[in-house]
């Protein structure tokens, strides 16, 4: 039986839908069989983030309304063929599937699948409530700034509330040279607000944008600051215990150069 | 030339120290959100409160404050209600 993982957040645009492409990419090189669904239905984003949206012929609500079969609607990824992605529909808004729905896809799903992962749309309504409601693990993703937070300790009030106890956080988009001047809250800072479980921290790192362009996960590239970090969360799932690292760019005499040229 | 001044203007200030801003801020906004009262129940209570203490004093109403405060863990409602005067009691002869 496989189990459910939700990403979620609160506050958009905090690298919800980039956590879930790479977590799941991960996940499929270490050899698991991994479906990502996507719930933000009339946002649908993962689909890109993946580089899949040419792939897509039918999506989460054809599958609830049984123009589809589950199978059909799957989409393979070529490029790491034990990772499938199920889409959101663009077309339609969050009220096209309940949270009794998505129960019932995600227990089809998990026999299937080693782990389903669902990117949660922003916000607390009922596309939140669609796609925390099926799964067995939350991972809440927050940024280190004062309204990411504060979402954040909403997001885990209430996911209390729905007795959701295995709740894990993600910060991203740290940068460390504004934590060692002051200028940015640091990890433990968050954490001692948040009094919850830490399962990473993602440095801030361009190849993200350069990755995202592209529609490759950044986890391909495995010399990457933020790559390197996802792939120590996907151990920690598999229940590996991995040190928390800070990955920093390497410069090498190049980079140096060309960055010594312009500051000049 | 902007840019030299501006390096000279970083040399002299301080920069650094705003995440103890956040912190605090954070901290702060979190008491309000935590805290499950309404703010129609916040309301009530300070009607009833001055209703209660207008009794025995004149209060400036306008100048009644009224707010959830927090110190380390604990949260403390706090009240800060200006007196106009003291009602002379009337005594029975």
């Amino acid at each position: 039986m496989g189990k459910v993982i939700v990403v979620t957040s609160g506050k958009g645009g905090v690298g919800k839908t980039t956590a879930v492409a790479n977590i799941g990419t991960a996940l499929a090189f270490m050899e698991q069989k991994v479906a990502l669904v996507d719930a933000d239905i009339g946002l649908r984003n993962l689909d890109v983030v993946l580089g899949l949206e040419n792939r897509i012929v039918y999506d989460i609500v054809d599958v609830v309304e049984g123009r589809a079969k589950l199978k059909q609607a799957l989409i393979r990824d070529k490029r790491f063929p034990t990772l499938y992605l199920l889409p959101a529909a663009q077309t339609r808004d969050k009220e096209a599937v309940s949270p009794e729905d998505m129960v019932r896809l995600c227990n089809n799903l998990k026999e299937e699948f080693d782990f389903i992962i669902i990117d949660s749309p922003a916000g607390i309504e009922r596309g939140f409530k669609n796609a925390v409601t099926p799964a067995d693990m939350a991972i809440i993703v927050t940024t280190p700034e004062v309204s990411a937070v504060r979402d954040a300790d909403r997001v885990i009030g209430l996911l209390e509330a729905m007795e959701k106890s295995d709740s894990r956080l993600i910060v991203n988009r740290v940068r460390s040279k504004l934590v060692d001047r002051g200028d940015m809250l640091s990890v433990e800072d968050v954490l001692e607000i948040l009094s919850i479980d830490l399962i990473g921290v993602i440095p801030e790192d361009e190849h993200i944008i350069i990755s995202t362009n592209r529609g490759e996960p950044i986890v391909s590239n495995n010399s990457t600051p933020a790559g390197k970090s996802f792939m120590d969360i996907a151990r920690r799932i598999l229940g590996e215990d991995v040190p928390m690292n800070m990955y920093t760019e390497k410069e090498d005499l190049f980079t140096r150069l060309k960055r010594f040229l312009k500051w000049r | 030339m902007s840019v030299i001044i501006e390096a000279i203007k970083r040399l002299f200030t301080h920069e650094g120290g705003s995440k103890d801003i956040a912190k605090e801020r954070l901290k702060l906004v979190l008491i309000h959100d935590r805290t499950s009262i309404s703010s129609e129940i916040m309301e009530q209570i300070k009607e009833e409160m001055i209703q209660v203490i207008s009794k025995h004093l004149e209060i400036d109403k306008n100048g009644v404050e009224f707010s959830l405060e927090g110190e380390e863990s604990s949260v403390a409602l706090v009240a800060n209600i200006p007196i106009k005067g003291l009602k002379r009691h009337k005594k029975k002869v």
